[in-house]
């Protein structure tokens, strides 16, 4: 038997710019055990709510990351309109799912674009985000803000969007579908993308029910879950349904967050076709008094928020958990038994997102 | 797609000899005519971040950019309307310039 010899990996990893650490466990070149360990960008978010008010706290929600941004904003204002039994006005649910797939188009394409970069094809990782850059222009366009999109509000939406840039955004969406379809034909059908993610880094149905994975983690493996299934915004008037694959490797994650992307296209027509007239938001009085669990699905998966108001302006507890820390369970069951050189690729496959784990 | 790559404009600007106009209703920075101003404090009071600070008695308005998120609130607040949301982004600045 080969010694074992212990490689940290992280906090600071050309892969990701965010400090997630594993200590690898390693025979060889071949990972044995992967221990990972987390802590080094806590904001103490969640502890915001004695100082902010429920209504400030939406702002303090949407920078818990910087990527799915508006759907943890709306999965607040979800919540708290839930305690608080607000009747939002039909408009804004269609505003919101529609800015919600543009956000999860936009994360997908940045993924991919990392993805790309990780298994060492470069150009299609320069592709992937010169896309990407058109979609955040919808939104700069329709918020006012490419990343922080600030359009989420308690009631409603910040924001409307009239007719004429909802015609546009089909045009440029009709673009960006184009433009997708060339980089996802590399994506699906080269053979040296084939070769570096195609049966690697297998997750099971069982072992992806059992550790709790989510998100597209989960949905490559086979089981159909999609918390966008709940009908939370406008997803219940739009016709879809989960994109699934059954391998579990890292292929079949590409192949889902590829297939999410042309969903997310669909969906944003269909939204805009049945876009209904009227207000974008209602007045809130009072304070919310009760709990909540707001369940929405991110580009990485399902996210919970748990609220708790006592009928004060300010929270009695939010807690967050967010796709990644249920996903990284499964990650340290895909790495024992691969190689040194593809831990960087497999560990962004589960689409870390370290910021808003620790919040 | 190696084709159209080869033969098309670079998808960058040649920053910063040429700059991207910002959007319509980009949030950039919030600039305050004062001249227009009753400082009334309802902007000091809705801002998230605390970064504007009004007072009554001296007439004075000062908001300090790098606390301020450009979450637009005071814009929506503003009785007067004298609260501008512009879409260019504040310049960077040095601590020493913050402080004059």
């Amino acid at each position: 038997m080969s010694n074992r010899t212990i490689i940290p990996f992280g906090p600071q990893h050309p892969v990701l710019p965010e400090p997630i650490h594993l200590d690898l466990v390693m025979e060889d070149e071949l990972v044995v055990e992967a221990i990972p360990r987390i802590g080094w960008v806590h904001r103490g978010l969640e502890k915001l709510v004695e100082k902010k008010d429920f209504l400030e706290m939406t702002y303090v929600a949407e920078r818990i990351c910087g990527i799915c941004s508006f759907i943890h904003g709306l999965t607040y204002c979800h919540g708290i309109e839930q305690i608080m039994n607000i009747e939002v006005p039909i408009r804004a649910h269609f505003l919101r799912t529609l800015w919600s797939e543009l956000s999860r188009i936009h994360s997908h394409l940045l993924w991919l674009g990392l993805v790309a970069d990780a298994f060492g094809f470069e150009s299609l990782f320069m592709h992937s985000w010169r896309i990407r850059e058109k979609v955040l222009d919808i939104i700069e366009a329709t918020t006012g803000g490419r990343v922080i999109f600030g359009s989420a509000k308690v009631g409603g939406t910040r924001r409307d969007i009239d007719n004429e840039m909802l015609k546009r955004i089909i045009a440029q969406v009709t673009e960006i579908e184009k433009e997708m379809k060339e980089i996802s034909q590399t994506f699906l059908n080269d053979y040296s993308v084939q070769q570096r993610l195609k049966g690697v880094g297998i997750l099971s149905k069982a072992d992806a029910n059992m550790l709790g994975a989510v998100g597209p983690m989960l949905r490559a493996s086979g089981i159909n879950q999609d918390m966008r299934k709940l009908n939370y915004a406008a997803y219940g008037h739009i016709d879809w349904e989960p994109v699934m694959a059954q391998d579990g490797d890292c292929f079949a994650r590409v192949e889902v967050r590829v297939g999410e992307l042309f969903q997310a296209t669909d969906m944003i027509r269909q939204v805009i076709e049945k876009m209904p007239e009227g207000p974008v938001d209602v007045k809130v009085t009072g304070s919310p008094n009760g709990e909540f669990f707001a369940r929405t699905e991110q580009p990485r998966g399902e996210v919970i928020y748990y609220l708790k108001g006592n009928g004060s302006k300010n929270l009695e507890r939010m807690r967050v958990r967010t796709p990644t820390f249920a996903n990284i369970p499964a990650i340290t069951k895909i790495l024992p038994g691969i190689q040194l050189a593809d831990v960087p690729m497999m560990l962004l496959t589960i689409d870390p997102c370290i910021s808003c784990t620790e919040r | 797609m190696v084709l159209k790559s080869l033969f098309s404009k670079p998808a960058t600007y040649m920053y910063p000899l040429l700059t991207r106009e910002p959007m319509v209703g980009s949030r950039g920075s919030i600039v305050n005519h004062v001249d227009q101003c009753s400082y009334c404090t309802l902007c000091q009071k809705k801002c998230p971040t605390d970064a504007i600070v009004v007072d009554r008695e001296k007439k004075t308005w000062a908001i300090d950019s790098m606390r301020c998120i450009t979450c637009n609130a005071c814009v929506d607040v503003c009785p007067k309307s004298c609260l501008e949301m512009l879409t260019t982004y504040s310049s960077s600045k040095t601590a020493a310039e913050l402080s004059r």
